[in-house]
């Protein structure tokens, strides 16, 4: 039953993604190149309503339904963990054109060299799990 | 019925997107679709190679479910919601005609010019996925999330690290697009 619920927030975030053209390759180019409010809407629409709506469930306390702890840790701060990783990660995104969500969605509408990047995050993943303790945290 | 197959507009999908974050909380669970990944190289044996996929990956399945999820969620929208293009500015899609012989936006939903499987014979092609995907994958756990991890679950939780991580997600998308893209396509 839990399983069946998280299946279906997957399906329904599948969906909005593939709708919204979130996933296109062609959207994320476009938002690059600040051509287009599209992308920005929706991100920013999405943080207005996710800023007020985790506001409420802090001041109300509002539990998850099966009565345990929300999942809102704070995140130890750092610069240099989020900066870097950041600044790469965006390089990927604009490259392949998707980020990790959309690449799920994109293998099930049917695009099969999207598997050719799916592989490719995981690879790299994996090679983070490596490099981990050399690396500036 | 013409608003199902037609694009959802920023405002109908800013609002979805925030009730999945929704939806993920109230079940426990925080909205992020990279940490999957990690289960993913866990769940396969990565542990042996590094001890940062040693961890408890079955706590994690759920974040396995949500993937088969969206790859479902991929297949019902191109299949039965959609008629599988995408319209951008017009700005846009003459610069990638003009600039990178990209002639397919308005036509496709990906470029044909990468993503048609004619170019599983093109190492170019091919090398662009494959680092684009490594990049996606190694910056998203260095930076310990991805677009729906910092941009939306962090951001709307106020967190600063999150901030950065996305001022980063923007310089290096930005660097690409603007800097690199004229020298490799």
């Amino acid at each position: 039953m839990r399983y069946l619920s998280y299946l279906a927030i997957g399906i329904f975030f599948g969906i909005v993604m593939f709708k919204s053209e979130a996933a296109s390759w062609f959207r994320i180019y476009e938002m690059f190149r600040f051509d287009s409010f599209h992308m920005y809407g929706i991100i920013g629409s999405a943080l207005v309503l996710g800023v007020i709506g985790i506001q409420v469930i802090k001041r109300k306390n509002i539990k998850p339904l099966d009565g345990g702890e929300m999942s809102l840790q704070p995140k130890d701060m750092s610069v240099p963990r989020y900066l870097i990783g950041g600044i790469i990660f965006g390089l990927g995104w604009a490259l392949s054109g998707a980020c990790p969500g959309p690449m799920y969605v994109l293998a099930g509408a049917g695009f099969p060299m999207i598997l050719i990047v799916i592989f490719g995050a995981l690879l790299g993943t994996f090679v983070y799990g490596l490099l981990r303790s050399k690396l500036p945290h | 019925m013409e608003w199902i197959t037609e694009p959802w507009p920023w405002y109908v999908a800013g609002p979805l997107i925030a009730l999945t974050m929704f939806l993920l909380l109230l079940a426990g669970k925080q909205f992020g679709m990279s940490s999957n990944l990690r289960t993913a190289c866990s769940a396969v044996g990565c542990g042996k190679a590094a001890d940062f996929f040693n961890f408890d990956w079955k706590a994690q399945r759920w974040n396995l479910t949500v993937v088969a999820g969206a790859i479902i969620g991929g297949f019902i929208a191109s299949n039965y919601m959609s008629d599988n293009t995408v319209e951008i500015s017009e700005a846009t899609t003459t610069e990638l005609s003009q600039e990178y012989n990209i002639d397919s936006a308005g036509e496709a939903y990906l470029p044909n010019e990468i993503f048609s499987t004619d170019h599983l014979s093109d190492p170019k092609i091919l090398l662009i996925l494959l680092a684009g995907g490594f990049m996606v994958g190694f910056g998203a756990r260095y930076a310990g999330g991805c677009t729906s991890g910092h941009a939306i679950s962090g951001l709307s939780n106020l967190q600063l690290p999150s901030l950065i991580a996305v001022i980063g997600f923007f310089i290096g998308g930005l660097v690409m697009i603007n800097f690199i893209y004229p020298l490799i396509f």
